[in-house]
C-alpha cells in the first residue's frame, strides 16, 4: 500500500524541502520528517515525503552476506 | 490580421471565417485554397481521428503535431504511403490566434517531414467553455502499394514481436505536464511520423502486421492479436526498451510502460529479425532503440511477459487506461 | 545510478534463484500472509508464487486502503456540488452505489487526482476543497503535515475525509480470529519504516507466530519468507529491510500524527468494525474535518450476501474459492472489496495467477 522510490539528496532549498535524483530525473520533495538529511544521502519517498533515509553501507552489507553466503553452500 | 483571438465570428461562414481560413489555415498548408473536399485517385486507404489532448503543448510536442503522427501512422501501418490529409477544428471563442498560428505550423512542419498535402478542412467556433481551446480531427488518405496486404491473418508462430523503441515516453510526459510532478528535466513525448520506420519493416524483413501502440499500449495491441489469431505471444522483460526517465516516473506512480500510450512507437509482427532490418532501424532518428521484444509462440494461450527472473507473467487486456496510484 | 540502493541490486535473478532453490528444499506445507497491498503487487508482478515451492502458501491480508475504505464515501463525496474533491489516483474507478469519481466528474463533478496531499492545499486557494484521506502509516505523517500547514496557512476552505487506518490493531484484529491460521507474516516494508518494528512486538508473545519486515523487490520478498520458514520454532519480529527501517521507526513522523490526529474505532470494509484502528482529526483542528463540516454520512455498505471477502480478506480462503470470483465479480464489475483495487486480494489473483 505504500509506493514509494529511492532518491538522493541534491541539494536542500530550504530545511523542510530539497531536490532528489529519482535517476536521471529530479523532483522537489518535502524533508519535514528527515530534519538532519543531508546532501548525498539516499531517501525513500512516497507521496511527496521523504520518509528515511536508507543506508547504503546495510543495503551493501545485506547483498554481500548472502552472496557469501550462497557461494559457500552446498551446490 | 489585427484580430488575436477567435470570436464566435470566425465560426459564422462569412468574411470572418474566410479570412481565418485564407490568412491561418490555406496560407500555411500552402494551398491557394482550402475547401471542404477534395477528389483523388483510387486504391486508397482512409482513416480519421480525433484529438483531444490536455495540455495543448507538452514537452516534445502539442495538439498540432500529434493530429498529424496520430493519423498519418494509422496510415502507415495498414502498409500505406500517406498523402493528403484533411483537417477539422473546433475551437473555443477566446482562444489566442498567436496559438492557433503555432498549431497550424506543427502541423504544417509534421506534415512535411512525411511528404503529406493538407488539402482540405472546416472550422467550427463554439461557445467559450464548450471546448478545451481546440479540438482537432484529421482524416488521412494514403496508397497502398500493390501486394502489400499487412493482417493478422498473416501472423505466424515463431515470429517476431518488434518496437521501434523506448515505451511509455508520451504518457509519462503528459502526466508530468498535467499533474505538475515537476520532473526535471520534463519528460518528452515521442510524438513522431513513421512512415519510414514501415518502410524500412516492409523492405528488411517479412512485415506481416503493425499496429501503432497509441492507447492501451504495446500489451493491448498484442492482446487484439492473440483475441485476433489464437496464437500465443511472450514478450522477453530483459529486451523491452524503457528509458530511465519512464522507469522512473512509472515506479513513482506504479504504472507499467506495456500499458501506456505512445505516439511515435509500432509493434510490427516480422517474420525475422533480421540484421539488416535493425541496423537500418536502429540507424534511424525514430528508431535508434528499436528491439526485437518477444516472439508468436503456440507454447502459451494468451499474452504474457517472462520475467527476469523467469517466471512468466499474464498481460490481461485492460478496460481502461492505467491510473496513477500510491499504494 | 549504481549505488547499492539502486533496485536492480534487490532484483539479481542469480541470487533470488539461489535463495528459490533453498526454500524448494523447505517441504512443510505453510501458509504466511503477506498484509500490505505493494507486496501483493509485487508478487504478482515478479511470479513470485509460481516459482515458490507448492507447500509454502501466500495469503493476501487486508492492507489495501482503498479496499477497506466503504464504497458509501463514494457516494457522499459524489453528492457534493462545488466542491472540489482531491484523491489519489486508487480512488478514481471504486464503485459508489451509483458511479464512480471518475464519472461524477465526467457529469461535471471537481474531480482531481493527485500525487501528494500538499498538492490539495494549492487547490483550496481557489476555492473549498476535500482531500481524500485514505492510507496507512505511510502516508498519514504526510496527511498530518498538509493539515498543519492548512493551520499555519489559515486555508479555511481546505478540508480533509479522514479515512486513515492503522495496521497493528488490524493484525491483532485479524490474529484473534480463530478461524485464521497463518505460520508467518510478511510485514509492510514502507508502514515499518514509519511506525518500526516495535509496533509488531505483540504478535509472538499473543498469538505464538512470527513476522518479518520485508521489502518489496524481488530479493528482498524471498528474503522475508526464508527467514520465516527460518524462525518457525521460535517466533520473533525479524526485520530483512532494515537498510531503512530501525525499530523505534520515524519518530517525527509519529509525533506529528499525534499531534494531528487521536485514534478511535474504525470501519473496515470486509472486516467490521475494528477497535483503535482508525484516526480522528484533534479538536484543535477540528475546522479542517470533512465530516463535521459536509455532514458527510460514511455508514457500512450493503454488500451481496455471497461475497466472500471477508473470508479472503482474513485468508481463509483464496479468491478462486469465491463462488462469485471472476463470473459476476471482475475487476471490471467489482461486487466486493477485494476486486474492487487493483491490489485487492481478488483482483491481483485475477491478473496475475493464471
Amino acid at each position: 500500500m505504500c509506493l514509494a522510490i529511492p532518491g538522493r539528496l541534491l541539494n536542500k532549498v530550504d530545511d523542510s524541502r530539497g531536490t532528489v535524483d529519482l535517476g536521471g530525473i529530479t523532483k522537489e520533495i518535502s524533508l519535514v520528517f528527515l530534519p538532519d538529511a543531508k546532501v548525498g544521502d539516499w531517501l525513500i519517498i512516497h507521496t511527496g515525503f521523504a520518509l528515511q533515509t536508507i543506508s547504503e553501507q546495510d543495503a551493501l552489507d545485506t547483498i554481500s552476506l548472502l552472496q557469501e553466503a550462497y557461494s559457500t553452500a552446498k551446490d | 490580421m489585427k484580430d488575436d483571438i477567435i470570436i464566435l465570428g470566425h465560426g459564422s461562414g462569412a468574411g470572418l471565417t474566410r479570412r481565418l481560413i485564407r490568412e491561418v489555415f490555406a496560407s500555411r498548408f500552402e494551398m491557394p485554397t482550402l475547401d471542404d473536399a477534395a477528389c483523388v485517385d483510387h486504391r486508397i486507404a482512409v482513416t480519421t481521428d480525433s484529438y483531444v489532448v490536455d495540455p495543448l503543448f507538452f514537452p516534445g510536442g502539442d495538439i498540432g503535431r500529434l493530429s498529424v503522427t496520430g493519423t498519418i501512422n494509422d496510415l502507415c501501418v495498414c502498409g500505406s504511403e500517406p498523402a493528403y490529409l484533411v483537417a477539422g477544428f473546433i475551437i473555443e471563442e477566446g482562444f489566442s490566434i498567436a496559438r492557433l498560428r503555432q498549431i497550424v505550423d506543427s502541423m504544417q512542419e509534421t506534415a512535411m517531414e512525411a511528404g503529406v498535402k493538407i488539402i482540405a478542412g472546416d472550422t467550427k467556433v463554439v461557445e467559450r467553455g464548450k471546448c478545451d481551446g481546440v479540438f482537432i480531427t484529421t482524416t488521412g488518405i494514403g496508397f497502398r502499394p500493390a501486394g502489400v496486404e499487412l493482417s493478422t491473418r498473416n501472423i505466424e508462430a515463431g515470429d517476431r514481436i518488434v518496437v521501434n523503441g523506448s515505451l511509455g515516453d508520451h504518457t509519462v510526459a503528459i502526466i508530468n505536464a498535467r499533474q505538475n510532478l515537476g520532473l526535471l528535466p520534463a519528460p518528452q513525448s515521442d510524438c513522431a511520423p513513421l512512415h519510414e520506420i514501415v518502410r524500412i519493416l516492409l523492405n528488411t524483413t517479412k512485415l506481416r502486421f503493425a499496429r501503432d501502440a497509441t492507447r492501451g499500449g504495446v500489451a493491448t495491441i498484442l492482446n487484439e492479436i492473440y483475441e485476433d489469431t489464437g496464437l500465443g505471444l511472450i514478450l522477453d522483460e530483459s529486451a523491452l526498451p524503457v528509458k530511465q526517465s519512464t522507469s522512473v516516473v512509472c515506479e513513482l506512480l506504479g504504472l507499467d510502460p506495456l500499458y501506456l500510450a505512445n505516439e511515435g512507437k509500432m509493434v510490427a509482427i516480422v517474420s525475422a529479425a533480421t540484421d539488416e532490418m535493425l541496423s537500418q532501424l536502429q540507424a534511424h532518428r525514430y528508431g535508434w532503440d528499436s528491439a526485437v521484444i518477444g516472439e508468436v509462440t503456440t507454447e502459451v494461450k494468451g499474452v504474457y511477459l517472462r520475467t527476469s527472473l523467469g517466471s512468466l507473467r499474464p498481460l490481461l487486456m485492460l478496460d481502461s487506461d492505467p491510473l496513477p496510484r500510491i499504494c | 545510478m549504481t549505488a547499492p540502493v539502486n533496485l536492480n541490486h534487490f532484483r539479481q535473478p542469480e541470487l533470488i534463484g539461489k535463495i528459490l532453490q533453498d526454500l524448494h528444499d523447505f517441504q512443510r506445507p505453510v501458509s504466511f500472509m503477506e498484509v500490505c497491498g505493494s507486496h501483493t503487487m509485487a508478487i504478482g508482478h515478479w511470479g513470485l508464487r509460481k516459482l515458490l515451492p507448492r507447500n509454502i502458501r501466500l495469503i493476501s491480508g487486508p492492507g489495501c486502503p482503498v479496499c477497506v475504505t466503504p464504497a458509501s464515501v463514494i457516494d457522499e463525496l459524489s453528492r457534493l456540488k462545488g466542491i472540489t474533491i482531491a484523491t489519489f489516483g486508487d480512488l478514481i474507478r471504486v464503485p459508489g452505489s451509483r458511479q464512480t469519481l471518475e464519472q461524477a466528474r465526467a457529469r461535471g463533478a471537481d474531480v482531481h487526482t493527485v500525487y501528494s496531499p500538499l498538492e490539495a492545499l494549492e487547490l483550496s486557494k481557489q476555492g473549498e476543497t476535500i482531500f481524500v484521506g485514505i492510507g496507512f502509516e505511510t502516508t498519514i505523517p504526510g496527511i498530518a503535515h498538509t493539515v498543519l500547514e492548512a493551520a499555519r496557512l489559515n486555508l479555511a476552505d481546505f478540508s480533509v475525509l479522514v479515512l486513515c487506518k492503522l495496521i497493528p490493531p488490524a493484525l491483532k484484529a485479524l490474529l484473534s480470529d480463530p478461524e485464521v491460521k497463518i505460520d508467518g507474516l510478511i510485514l509492510p516494508g514502507h508502514v515499518s519504516v514509519v511506525t518500526g518494528t516495535q509496533a509488531y512486538e505483540f504478535i509472538p508473545d499473543k498469538f505464538g507466530i512470527g513476522g518479518v519486515v520485508t521489502g518489496f523487490e524481488p530479493l528482498d520478498i524471498v528474503l522475508g519468507i526464508k527467514k520465516l520458514t527460518n524462525q518457525l520454532g521460535a517466533p520473533q519480529i525479524s526485520n530483512e529491510y532494515s537498510r531503512m527501517v530501525s525499530r523505534e521507526g520515524n519518530q517525527v513522523a509519529q509525533a506529528m500524527m499525534a499531534e494531528v490526529f487521536s485514534t478511535g474505532a474504525a470501519l473496515w470494509r470486509g472486516l467490521g468494525e475494528i477497535p483503535d484502528s482508525g484516526l480522528q482529526l484533534r479538536s484543535k483542528y477540528s475546522s479542517f474535518d470533512a465530516l463535521a463540516k459536509y455532514g458527510l454520512n460514511i455508514t457500512a455498505d450493503q454488500e451481496n450476501t455471497a461475497c466472500q471477502c471477508g473470508s479472503v480478506l482474513k485468508g481463509k480462503i483464496q479468491p478462486s474459492e469465491c463462488p462469485l470470483y471472476a463470473n459476476t465479480c471482475t475487476p471490471a464489475n467489482p461486487v466486493g472489496p477485494c476486486m474492487v483495487s487493483s491490489e485487492g486480494s481478488c483482483a491481483a489473483f485475477y491478473k496475475y495467477e493464471r
